[in-house]
């Protein structure tokens, strides 16, 4: 895996590539659903964006599709400006967190966040080094040997964060991690993401049901509509990031939560 | 180990073994109050005394029972998670061989032990497949399940990390099985038992070696009911210590995970 400042090395003419680049790519599933019309949409490096709509907008699979785990039915979808394998033979990793913290429940904290190494066939050694840092970044050091059993629905949340953190990514993918979490978990967790996205400069893409959530961690919110499942709208939050907890206290924040609840009641209306 | 789990151990060892030692005082005591003939119902202490008197035969027996028994668990084991893999691996052989796999299970032992004793010349042999063919099922129906019942979300997990098949069935598959599979085996050792006992009823041992069932025989055709009951005391107590060693097997492997073991929160 190549070292970081030599995949954020600019091009020769000063830009740095794109993280995601979707291409006009749609999704039309084999029963004849179309989940979605032509998206163009580009990811900056290092933006957090989030993806937030009604149900069925299609947000899921637009994730999907920039995690390579489908297949667009037409236009493409590029990462740093090459395809998939391209990437991945060039050292860039992407994670993706599903909802479900998919814990192996017979195997120790540790362990579970090991996985993608062990897979991937790194000496047990060398990989215990990565796995205790991930821990570190999610405040689980002191769980390390517990089983997911014995931890909080929380818990369980960062300890999936860790395992995708695990194999230093340059792409981070989440699908509503914190969906089923109680509002100050969320909170909490949420704190913890900015700081460490912006720590690692990493490209995060969530998708999410909350408005207060969309605004308080993404420069950008991105608003779908669904039938067929499209973009609808973009907002830009300009606060400097890392948000500070003090954000979500302030008349700004309270602003951009009425403007995007506006957004999304009209996209909700633009479907159907 | 903490007082409280201590006493909860104690508890379900003490309880069962109260009601046992209540039962058998009753049947002592109803036997000599009402004067029960003791060959129709054998007092506990008269079955007692045969056990002591008889004990290095009935061992024995015991001793060549058990083997049979434990011979055709071991195959029922290996067998039966081979075939059960083989089952995971293709739809289409599952479709194919599954019914045949039934089949041997609903077929009355009683009826086919005649005819594998006929086919087997060596004895021993011909009980094992006998004890064999009950007790695979469930290993092969439950270890087929588990290897199925894997949550599809670590399912996609292990696709995304491109793992292989081996590796996904080494840390994916198995573990997932094993609860199934210790369930099947709790099942099949005690049907392993049964077997082994069943089929030398109905096939005899070929005289040379003889086994409880034999002895169960031999005493009933002598009217020696006390040894007849006695040769039963020792099965029964087979069964329930091969039962126990697969239960405390489960708890050592799923102990630390799995619901099953560790039972609603305090």
């Amino acid at each position: 895996m190549l070292a970081r400042s030599e995949r954020t090395e600019p091009r020769p003419d000063g830009a740095v590539a794109p993280a995601v680049e979707v291409l006009s790519a749609d999704k039309i599933f084999p029963n004849g659903t179309r989940a979605l019309a032509p998206i163009a949409l580009t990811i900056g490096q290092g933006e957090l964006v989030t993806l937030i709509g009604p149900s069925g907008c299609g947000k899921s699979t637009l994730l999907k599709l920039m995690a390579n785990l489908i297949e667009p039915s037409d236009g493409r979808v590029l990462w740093w400006r090459g395809g998939y394998d391209q990437m991945i033979a060039g050292g860039r990793q992407v994670a993706f967190v599903f909802q479900d913290p998919t814990l192996m429940p017979w195997a120790r904290v540790e362990t579970n966040v090991r996985l993608p190494l062990d897979l991937a066939g790194m000496a047990k050694d060398a990989a215990r080094a990565r796995v205790m840092t991930a821990l570190a970044r999610v405040g689980l050091t002191d769980f390390a040997r517990h089983y997911p059993r014995q931890l909080s629905g929380g818990m369980k949340m960062r300890a999936s964060i860790a395992r995708s953190l695990v194999i230093e990514p340059d792409l981070l993918l989440m699908d509503e991690p914190f969906g089923a979490l109680d509002e100050f978990t969320r909170n909490r967790l949420d704190d913890d993401l900015v700081k460490l996205c912006f720590e690692r400069k990493l490209t995060t893409v969530f998708v999410t049901h909350s408005i207060y959530e969309a605004v308080f961690l993404s420069s950008r919110v991105i608003v779908m509509a669904s039938a067929p499942g499209r973009i609808f709208s973009t907002l830009a939050i300009e606060e400097p990031q890392p948000r500070q907890e003090s954000f979500r206290n302030s008349a700004r924040f309270a602003e951009y939560c009425r403007t995007l609840s506006g957004l999304l009641a009209k996209a909700s209306v633009a479907g159907a | 180990m903490r007082p409280l789990a201590q006493s909860e151990t104690a508890v379900s060892i003490m309880a069962p073994t109260l009601v046992g030692v209540v039962l058998v005082a009753f049947w002592e005591i109803a036997c000599r109050a009402w004067n029960v003939p003791v060959f129709l119902l054998p007092k506990p202490s008269d079955i007692a005394v045969t056990l002591a008197r008889d004990w290095p035969t009935l061992v024995g027996a015991l001793g060549i029972t058990l083997r049979v028994a434990l011979q055709a668990f071991a195959v029922s084991i290996v067998l039966g998670t081979l075939v059960a893999f083989l089952f995971v691996q293709s739809r289409i052989i599952e479709k194919s061989f599954f019914p045949y796999a039934v089949l041997l299970q609903v077929t009355p032992i009683v009826a086919i032990a005649p005819l594998i004793v006929i086919l087997i010349k060596n004895t021993q042999a011909a009980l094992t497949v006998c004890a064999t063919v009950i007790a695979i099922f469930p290993i092969i129906s439950n270890t087929t399940l588990g290897l199925r019942s894997v949550d599809p979300g670590l399912v996609n997990l292990f696709r995304m990390n491109r793992a292989g098949r081996m590796a996904t069935l080494l840390r994916l598959r198995i573990p997932s099985a094993l609860p199934y599979f210790f369930g099947g085996l709790r099942i099949s050792s005690g049907l392993a038992l049964i077997g082994a006992v069943v089929g030398e009823f109905v096939a005899g041992t070929g005289g040379r070696s003889s086994g409880l069932a034999y002895e169960i025989l031999q005493s009933g055709f002598q009217l020696d009911i006390p040894r007849m009951f006695a040769a039963l005391v020792l099965i029964t107590l087979a069964g329930v210590g091969l039962f126990v060693v697969m239960v405390g097997l489960s708890r050592l492997a799923l102990g630390h995970w799995h619901e099953s073991e560790i039972g609603a929160e305090t």
